[in-house]
């Protein structure tokens, strides 16, 4: 089939604004894996819980998903209290800050059961799915990779996998099977010769960069960013100046949920998204990673990128067969990286 | 008994096993507290314990036994709080960092102080670049592509950035040329001015000894001999067992 150049622009625009959202993901994925050797299958799911929250927001439903992060919150004040009882002074949980933990989902249910959450203004919704999401990385991580931080990486895969159905389950039963979508951030768009460009699209992208730009400093610039470089490169010297494995992989999981559901809620107005959208979500930016070698974060961006550019001009050569394409791209880099596999092995 | 106040650390009857072998037997030790810091050697032989007991006393191992630090018993002691009591491990491998820089790698010494809201890693850095000089030249260089000497040098500099009271190090001399040796124990001495005590593991037992307070020496799992640094240096079996051979390499060199 013939290809002109308005066509390949318009696939390029929708290439280059999937690409910054795998972006995202790859870099989540790569950061969690490098620092606790989870691959972090459920990505995709925290980028379907930011887009379904959105639109429950905005339709005036109470977001549901909230008492997902209450159970979690409960689960894990359970398993700190067995740790408080059974452990030592020094433990490094303490009863009140159990009690704020368990009490913050309540008072954002309260919060949301009482608002008029459509009217509010569009950053305020944001803020409440943000609110909702973000703390359930860190919960996962405590209550399902940091008992098991250090069994075999083939363990840590399979909870991968576990968290992940269950959370498509939770996605299922809290937001139904319909797939939704949500207002833009601003209705303009712009001309660009024979292009339009809608805003939505800028914003993406944008936004994307400027996160970007902010991890980058983030792990260059503080103290705490350095701290989980720290962790990834060489557990045992970070535990032994006091940056313990349970804080960054808390961490990491926090930077990856925040990823994952901001990607959520800005691709949210651009393509509709259901409860089971995420898998496919997180492959794709596994893709990404992989090509990355799962070691370097600028190779990682640039693979997720041109999964996002293949996968919109697959789509219009032969859409049937776009995910088939995209995901056979690992194929020639994972037998790159075994060619190379020595260095990867080194690297551990 | 209890925890004896003038102690810094005291470590009694501590058994560490793997498995079914047990690497320590009952290790029973002690540094005394004072105005100055005191320097306490451990020497013994290839695969005697002494690495697993420092990693024990720090909390990365599991251990049995009593280790009383500052005059409070710690029943599971635990890396994050021994740090921030100011207790600091050099390992027997470094562990730097090795995709950071030099200086990053100091400034990650520090995380634990800045967590409990200390701001002084600015002048810490300072005081370990005055100590080494040669880390201030090279520290934008990446840690992994540093000589053996002065990753050393940022191995002992990062522990010093936790300001700690108590720094074990395990064999700072290994692989490194004699010249580094006396550099290296030339900062150890200058420590103990500063009021740092130190637990010094080492196979070179005649540098041990000579800048040592007080020594024990280990054997397959426990302490076979202690005493004044000076006496174990007057000692017929310890010349025998470790200075000796020593002796008779230098005369060859
Ligand atoms: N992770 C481990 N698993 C099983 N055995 C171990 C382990 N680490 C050490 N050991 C054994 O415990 C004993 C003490 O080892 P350790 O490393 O403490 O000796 P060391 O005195 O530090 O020796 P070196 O002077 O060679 O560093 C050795 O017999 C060693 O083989
Ligand atoms: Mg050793």
């Amino acid at each position: 089939m013939d290809i002109d150049l308005p066509i390949a622009l318009i696939l390029g625009q929708d290439g280059i604004i999937n690409g910054a959202i795998y972006a995202l993901l790859a870099l989540a994925i790569l950061l969690v894996f490098t620092v606790t050797r989870v691959l972090m299958i459920p990505q995709g799911e925290f980028v379907a819980f930011g887009a379904l929250t959105m639109a429950a927001l905005q339709a005036g439903q109470p977001a549901r998903l909230v008492w997902l992060l209450a159970a979690l919150a409960v689960a894990e004040a359970i398993a700190d209290l067995i740790v408080l009882r059974t452990r030592r002074q020094g433990a490094q949980v303490t009863f009140s800050a159990l009690l704020v933990k368990l009490a913050y989902p309540f008072v954002l249910a309260a919060l949301l059961y009482n608002l008029p959450t459509a009217t509010l203004p569009m950053p305020v919704q944001a803020m409440f799915t943000l609110a909702i999401i973000v703390p359930m990385g860190p919960q996962i991580y405590r209550l399902f990779f940091q008992p098991i931080a250090s069994a075999p990486s083939l363990i840590l895969l399979i909870a991968a996998i576990a968290v992940d159905v269950s959370l498509v389950g939770v996605s299922l039963f809290v937001f139904g099977p319909e797939s939704a979508s949500t207002a833009p951030f601003s209705e303009a768009s712009f001309e660009f010769g024979s292009v339009n460009v809608s805003s939505q699209a800028l914003w993406v992208v944008g936004s994307a960069l400027a996160l970007i730009v902010a991890l980058w400093l983030f792990f260059s610039h503080t103290l705490h960013g350095k701290a989980l470089r720290a962790a990834a490169v060489n557990r045992t010297g970070a535990t032994l100046m006091g940056i313990s494995p349970v804080f960054a992989g808390k961490a990491s999981f926090l930077l990856a949920t925040l990823l994952g559901a901001l990607s959520g809620i800005l691709i949210a107005p651009i393509t509709p998204i259901s409860f089971d959208s995420g898998f496919v979500i997180s492959l794709k930016g596994f893709v990404g990673a992989i090509i990355g070698g799962l070691i370097s974060y600028p190779l990682a961006a640039a693979g997720a990128l041109a999964v996002g550019l293949i996968e919109a001009f697959a789509a219009f050569w032969a859409s049937s067969y776009k995910e088939v394409i995209v995901f056979t791209l690992i194929i020639p880099f994972l037998l790159w990286r075994s060619l190379t596999r020595h260095t990867l092995e080194e690297e551990e | 008994m209890n925890a004896s106040e003038e102690k810094l650390l005291e470590v009694r009857n501590l058994h560490v096993a793997y498995g079914k072998v047990e690497a320590l037997q009952g290790v029973s030790l002690a540094i005394a507290k004072g105005r100055m810091g005191q320097i306490v050697t451990v020497i013994g032989p290839n695969g005697a314990g002494k690495t697993t007991l420092l990693s024990a006393i720090m909390g990365l191992l599991p251990s049995r036994g009593e280790i009383f630090f500052a005059g409070e018993l710690e029943p599971v002691p635990e890396v994050g709080r021994m740090v921030r009591r100011g207790m600091n491990l050099v390992p027997e491998k470094r562990e730097l960092f090795a995709e950071m820089s030099v200086e990053d790698n100091l400034i990650l010494g520090a995380f634990q102080r800045y967590r409990q809201g200390y701001r002084d890693h600015d002048r810490s850095l300072r005081e370990v670049f005055a100590l080494f000089p040669r880390l201030l030249e090279r520290r934008r260089q990446r840690a992994g592509t540093l000589s053996g000497g002065e990753r050393q040098m940022v191995a002992i500099g990062r522990a010093l950035m936790a300001q700690p009271t108590l720094l074990m190090l395990d064999e700072p001399s290994l692989g490194l040329a004699p010249l580094v040796v006396r550099e290296i124990f030339r900062i150890i001495v200058e420590l103990r001015k500063r009021g740092v005590s130190i637990l010094l593991v080492e196979q070179n037992a005649r540098a041990a000894l000579q800048v040592a307070d007080y020594a024990y020496v280990i054997e397959t799992g426990g302490i076979v001999m202690e005493g004044q640094a000076e006496n174990l240096r007057n000692d017929p079996r310890v010349i025998e067992a470790y200075l000796g051979l020593g002796q008779h390499q230098e005369k060859l060199a």
